[in-house]
């Protein structure tokens, strides 16, 4: 307990110590406020447009969280499908390495073609980007299980469903949470390049993405600098929640997650 | 009355695809009751004959039959017991005890009783809700063996069960499946590196050569029973022990 507090104190000792060094450079090279402002003038523009940050937060939330959410169930039902099929597994799976090297900043404003400029849009940059680390690392998981765990299954006349259940699918839960962690962060990136080109999502206000191109538009850099934090939060926000329930799944029995010697 | 041999192996070969002969012209009979130990140098193709009367694989030649039927139709008779412990680790004890009654969807009820009575062969009521990674890597076989036992097989099949333990343990489990097999009176077809552990678990040792695999010799071995730490100690295991490793260099050298 007591080692935990000091590793508060000194990040946030290393944290006071990055804004007098901000505030040391903004102040000696005499940087005007709209190249370069200060962490005051950043606060300032924090407290006085809080209520619209929080708005393009909470939209941005809904896209990457919509996202993240839809490429965790199709990904996995994905993986499914490969686990169980190997042959189309070893047809399809290469493509889906596509999906990770489709520069998104090309293919959003096509999406954006089809669907129309809004949450919709941005949700399905998300879902793009965030699919291919979640088949990857749960395909992974779904057919390395114990070949004499499996003989075992079939000794006992396991159904399909049985192995893919009660077998596969709990033995890939440490992989499928390493996923959703790289997707996590990612579908943040996703939302806010989504906003980018969907612009306005609701009449007058939009998202983080949205609200980052509004304020940079009007020189407004103490505001830009508040929506870049707003994103870093949203960003870490999402990790967290996922390794909370990563450690809820695996604290149990996974040897990652042991938290005491036992032996 | 002709009683059917529990295990019988008739001129069994197996070759791979890539035309490797794992095994040639084994036969064997086994009865019911027998504590059968096949000993022999790596690649006699030791697991492969396992796997055969497990029905987990096929012979390419001769005939396997266990208690009368091909073995993918006897396969409730049997529990295999593998090198590892091989238990799930997302499941507690209990489940990992529990799986082969849940995969044939055994009512609740049933389940647990079965699982409590297992565990309490055992000796391991006290760690049912623990998790694998709690256990001492005896403790493991041992669940690994209730797990077997729990489907109430009349044969064990089991390949190096111990091998990965310190040979303390890997004697007081000895004693313990023994101590099991009085109480239960399986079958066993077992399969080891260990010629003490031959000597001291079997009725009858098998000894098998290599490439291709096939019986070199057999050994009744008729130790008293109940056997325990002290026939270790024995002259006449010292002897068997002695007799054993004998034979079973010769095949090696061969």
């Amino acid at each position: 307990m007591k080692r935990q507090a000091w590793v508060v104190i000194n990040s946030l000792i290393v944290l006071v110590c990055l804004i007098v060094l901000w505030q040391a450079i903004v102040t000696f090279n005499n940087l005007p406020p709209y190249i370069m402002p200060g962490p005051g003038i950043v606060a300032a523009a924090l407290r006085d447009r809080f209520p619209s940050l929080l708005n393009s937060f909470w939209i941005t939330t809904e896209e990457a969280a919509g996202g993240l959410v839809a490429s965790i169930i199709a990904g996995i039902a994905v993986s499914m499908i490969f686990a169980q099929w190997s042959w189309l597994r070893q047809l399809v799976c290469p493509y889906t390495i596509l999906l990770q090297t489709v520069p998104i900043v090309a293919i959003a404003p096509l999406i954006i073609n089809w669907i129309g400029a809004g949450i919709l849009a941005v949700t399905a940059v998300t879902f793009i980007i965030c699919l291919a680390p979640i088949i990857a690392n749960t395909t992974q998981g779904l057919i390395s299980v114990d070949e004499n765990l499996l003989h075992l299954f079939m000794m006992h006349k396991a159904t399909p469903a049985q192995v893919l259940f009660k077998l596969r699918f709990p033995n890939a839960l440490p992989n499928l949470f390493t996923g959703i962690r790289i997707s996590s962060g990612i579908s943040v990136i996703g939302g806010i390049t989504g906003e980018l080109f969907a612009g306005s999502t609701r009449v007058g206000e939009g998202g983080l993405g949205y609200a980052i191109i509004y304020a940079n538009n009007q020189m407004e850099t103490g505001y830009m600098f508040a929506l870049v934090f707003a994103a870093t939060v949203l960003g870490f926000s999402f990790f967290f929640i996922v390794m909370f329930c990563e450690w809820l799944a695996l604290h149990n029995w996974h040897e990652s997650k042991r938290t005491r010697t036992s032996e | 009355m002709v009683t059917v041999p529990e295990i019988a192996l008739d001129t069994v070969g197996k070759r791979y695809r890539d035309g490797t002969v794992a095994l040639e012209g084994i036969s064997l009979t086994i009865q019911r009751g027998e504590f059968v130990t096949l000993l022999g140098p790596s690649g006699c193709g030791k697991s492969t004959l396992l796997r055969l009367v497990s029905g987990l694989s096929e012979a390419t030649e001769g005939s396997v039959r266990v208690n009368g039927m091909i073995p993918e139709n006897a396969r409730q008779l049997v529990s295999f017991i593998f090198q590892d412990a091989t238990l799930m680790p997302w499941r507690t004890v209990e489940q990992n005890v529990g799986l082969s009654l849940e995969l044939e969807h055994a009512a609740r009820p049933l389940r647990k009783e079965r699982v409590d009575q297992m565990l309490e062969l055992v000796r391991l009521s006290q760690v049912a809700q623990s998790y694998p990674r709690q256990l001492s890597g005896g403790m493991k076989m041992r669940v690994s063996i209730a797990r077997a036992l729990v489907s109430r097989p009349r044969i064990l099949l089991m390949d190096e069960p111990f091998a990965a333990l310190d040979e303390m343990t890997r004697d007081r489990m000895n004693e313990e499946l023994l101590r099991l097999r009085a109480e239960q009176k399986w079958t066993v077809l077992f399969v080891t590196h260990s010629v003490a552990e031959a000597v001291f678990l079997s009725t009858r040792i098998v000894i098998l050569a290599a490439h291709p695999g096939r019986v070199a010799h057999e050994i009744v071995v008729d130790l008293p029973w109940p056997r325990t730490a002290e026939t270790r100690e024995s002259e006449t295991f010292e002897e068997m022990v002695t007799r054993a490793s004998r034979l079973l260099r010769g095949v090696q050298r061969a």
